[in-house]
């Protein structure tokens, strides 16, 4: 089961849900997608570190079978090449890694060579393995990395997978969802929270995901975010109070699951119900 | 014209909110929303008049004509996005929008010149022009693109509102290309942070960007009052790195009823507020 | 020799763009004849590699010497290795400009800034 955690907004409680989720099941393995700004190990803490470099393809030139025809220049539409003192100069860090180059050119000058854009790092937290991906700063695009993040092959016995996508409705957040069985949309009673809730809440259904929605923060008084979901019949799979103590552990990088029965059973009773959404609509899709 | 941009690294540290007061405080007449992904400004600084609309255009898409495609499968073995599959109905082959980069390789190889690159809409830009000029964009869902976005709603800012002192923009979360474009010119910058341990692992890393750029930062701890520990960590990398702290602002249940009715927490009577309001005199002072 | 400065108008009396790569226009001006001829800039519409688009054509005009109040690394590795010069502009006003390359009081840009690299995935 792959379950993906998403919010439109950045510090909704994404990675406390997804977190403190991965904690509460048997076995379970977190994938943290958010390359950008991976958070989750800071609260996991894993070890037995296994890390791998992560590297997309870029041109070189082999400069003596270079003509100057400039195809290559003209072909790139992410103007990575340029044509100096008859040598072509490849700029890595704007290239896409396309291969167009390669392919066009007509004297197979061009050849590839990788390039190291960032870093897996896989680990153990008791009865989690926790998978981090982190982007290089200064690279562009985390797509490449959250591909290989999600590609892995997983433990035997593992077959609960939490998926912490990055904020937003991106290609890297699509990229992230590709693969999941079921979403959960993370969303704070504000209309900050409500106007990114509706965006994140339009991708999963363009991507036909099944989904539910938790409701993070909450206070007295109106909450958007509800009044959402409920003028658009989404359903609330559970409320989180505002509970300054549950923010301290937090704010303290520490697994509430794992520090307090009170919020382990309120984890372990998300799963459940989440489990069982899966297993209705496996149940009843064709 | 002087440019303060509030940036956050972490999503959610109260970036927006405390944008908003500065604006209301200062009064500005000149405003800018670069979190082009996920634009929040607008919902409080609501706008009276209409906005001029203008499209923004992304990277092309490839799109493949079926009644010249003689399914050669070129375009989908070169196809390094994995943006080409064959149709359900098998009547050809179809490029995924959304995974589709425009590099235009399969439009190189196709030998039946089946496939086009056409041009494609990424997300809009809006500007108001009412008291105040105030810019902002909104990016489609799965594009990428979102650097040039925020130097576009810099630039229509900039060329409405030539003549204001004071320019307040609110910045996109993260440390990628739309925040290092949204530096671009600035005067100033403001950090929004929220004393947890990813709030400050994430501020570190938007303060060594920033400071590539030479522009001078000032602090805000947000929320303070959460977290003592942590705030302290916060005061004491500041002083270490010689970042000046502006103020502090505590947990305000009220500064969620007041956003939530469409106001600042400088509209009301509040805790937040009132800190805010110190905030901003200090940082005025320094920058102007 | 040509010199170019990026700038917001195809007009003498117009202000130097802060930003190389993305400058609406380039002013390529002649010292010897004081011909001036103005070029649109098609990088500033790129998605992305403008600082790399922008350079190739300062290039392909035939210019010697840039002069431009900050440049990007990319664009930088580009006129570097085509020994072209870059300057530091002392003020907004293209008039004021050429009299001080011609006066020779421009100093050499030192700074190069780190690239916006404006491209897809976030």
């Amino acid at each position: 089961m792959r379950i993906a955690v998403l919010s439109g907004k950045g510090g909704t409680g994404k990675t406390l849900v997804s977190v403190n989720l991965a904690t509460v099941a048997e076995k379970a393995t977190y994938i943290d997608c958010d390359v950008e700004e991976p958070n989750g190990h800071l609260f996991f803490k894993p070890n037995n570190i296994e890390s791998q470099d992560i590297s997309v393809k870029v041109p070189y030139v082999k400069q003596e079978d270079c003509n100057g025809c400039r195809t290559c220049v003209s072909f790139c539409k992410y103007n990575a090449l340029a044509y100096i003192g008859e040598k072509v100069i490849v700029f890595d860090d704007v290239c896409h890694s396309c291969g167009g180059c390669v392919l066009l050119c007509p004297q197979h000058a061009m050849s590839e060579k990788a390039k190291y854009v960032g870093n897996i790092k896989k680990g153990t937290s008791e009865n989690v393995t926790v998978i981090t991906g982190i982007l290089n700063i200064g690279v562009a695009s985390g797509v490449p990395i959250i591909s290989e993040l999600l590609k892995r092959p997983l433990d035997k016995g593992t077959d609960f997978i939490v998926i912490d996508c990055p904020p937003g409705s991106s290609c890297a957040v699509m990229e992230s969802i590709k693969d999941a069985d079921y979403c959960i949309l993370v969303a704070e009673p504000t209309i900050f929270g409500a106007h990114n809730l509706k965006m994140v809440h339009d991708l999963v259904r363009l991507f036909g995901k099944p989904y539910g929605v938790v409701l993070n923060k909450c206070q007295d008084g109106d909450n958007p975010s509800e009044r959402f979901c409920i003028e658009n019949n989404i359903n609330i799979l559970m409320k989180i109070a505002f509970d300054s103590e549950l923010g301290k552990f937090n704010s303290n990088a520490e697994i509430a699951a794992r520090v307090d029965s009170k919020y382990r059973d309120m984890f372990t009773g998300l799963l459940q119900l989440v489990a069982k959404e899966v297993s209705h609509e496996t149940a009843t899709s064709p | 014209m002087k440019q303060l941009l509030v940036l956050s690294g972490k999503g959610g540290t109260g970036k927006t909110t405390i944008a908003t007061a500065f604006i209301k405080l200062a009064q500005a007449k000149a405003y800018a929303d670069c979190d082009v992904d996920a634009p929040n400004l607008h919902l409080i600084m609501q706008q009276s008049t209409d906005a001029i609309q203008s499209d923004y255009y992304g990277l092309p898409k490839a799109e493949i004509n079926l009644i010249r495609c003689i399914q050669c499968n070129l375009c989908r073995q070169a196809c390094r996005f994995d943006a080409i599959s064959i149709r359900d109905d098998d009547f050809g082959y179809v490029v995924n929008y959304y995974a589709c980069e425009g590099c235009g390789v399969c439009e190189a190889i196709c030998p039946m010149k089946a496939v086009s690159l056409n041009p494609a809409i990424a997300g809009e830009l809006l500007l108001y022009k009412d008291e105040a000029v105030f810019s902002t964009a909104k990016l489609s869902m799965g594009s990428g693109t979102n650097g040039l976005l925020v130097t576009e709603v810099k630039k229509q800012l900039l060329s409405a509102a030539k003549a204001t002192e004071l320019a307040v923009i609110d910045g996109s979360p993260g440390i990628g290309c739309p925040v290092i474009a949204s530096l671009s010119g600035v005067d100033m910058v403001l950090i929004v942070v929220e004393p947890s341990i990813s709030g400050i692992s994430d501020m570190e890393r938007i303060v060594k960007t920033a400071g590539k750029f030479n522009v001078d930062t000032v602090v805000c701890i947000n929320k303070y009052d959460t977290n003592f520990e942590n705030t302290e960590k916060i005061e004491q990398y500041c002083k270490k790195h010689k970042l000046h702290i502006v103020g502090k602002v505590p947990y305000d249940a009220n500064a969620v009823k007041a956003i939530n009715n469409g106001q600042s927490i400088v509209d009301i009577d509040c805790v937040s507020g009132n800190a805010v309001k110190e905030c901003f005199n200090e940082t005025i002072k320094i920058l102007i | 020799m040509k010199i170019a400065m990026p700038v917001n108008e195809k007009s003498m009396e117009t202000t130097i763009c802060h930003s190389f790569g993305r400058t609406p226009y380039f002013l390529v001006f002649d010292t010897k004849s004081m011909e001036s001829v103005f070029a649109h800039n098609s990088a500033a519409t790129s998605q992305g590699g403008a600082g790399v688009k922008a350079a190739q054509a300062i290039v392909d005009l035939g210019v010697e010497a840039l002069i431009t109040p900050r440049c990007g690394e990319n664009a930088a590795e580009v006129i570097k290795t085509a020994n072209i010069k870059m300057y530091k502009t002392i003020n907004e006003s293209i008039k004021d400009n050429i009299q001080a390359f011609n006066d020779s009081k421009l100093s050499t840009l030192d700074e190069i800034h780190a690239g916006f690299h404006n491209q897809a995935g976030k």
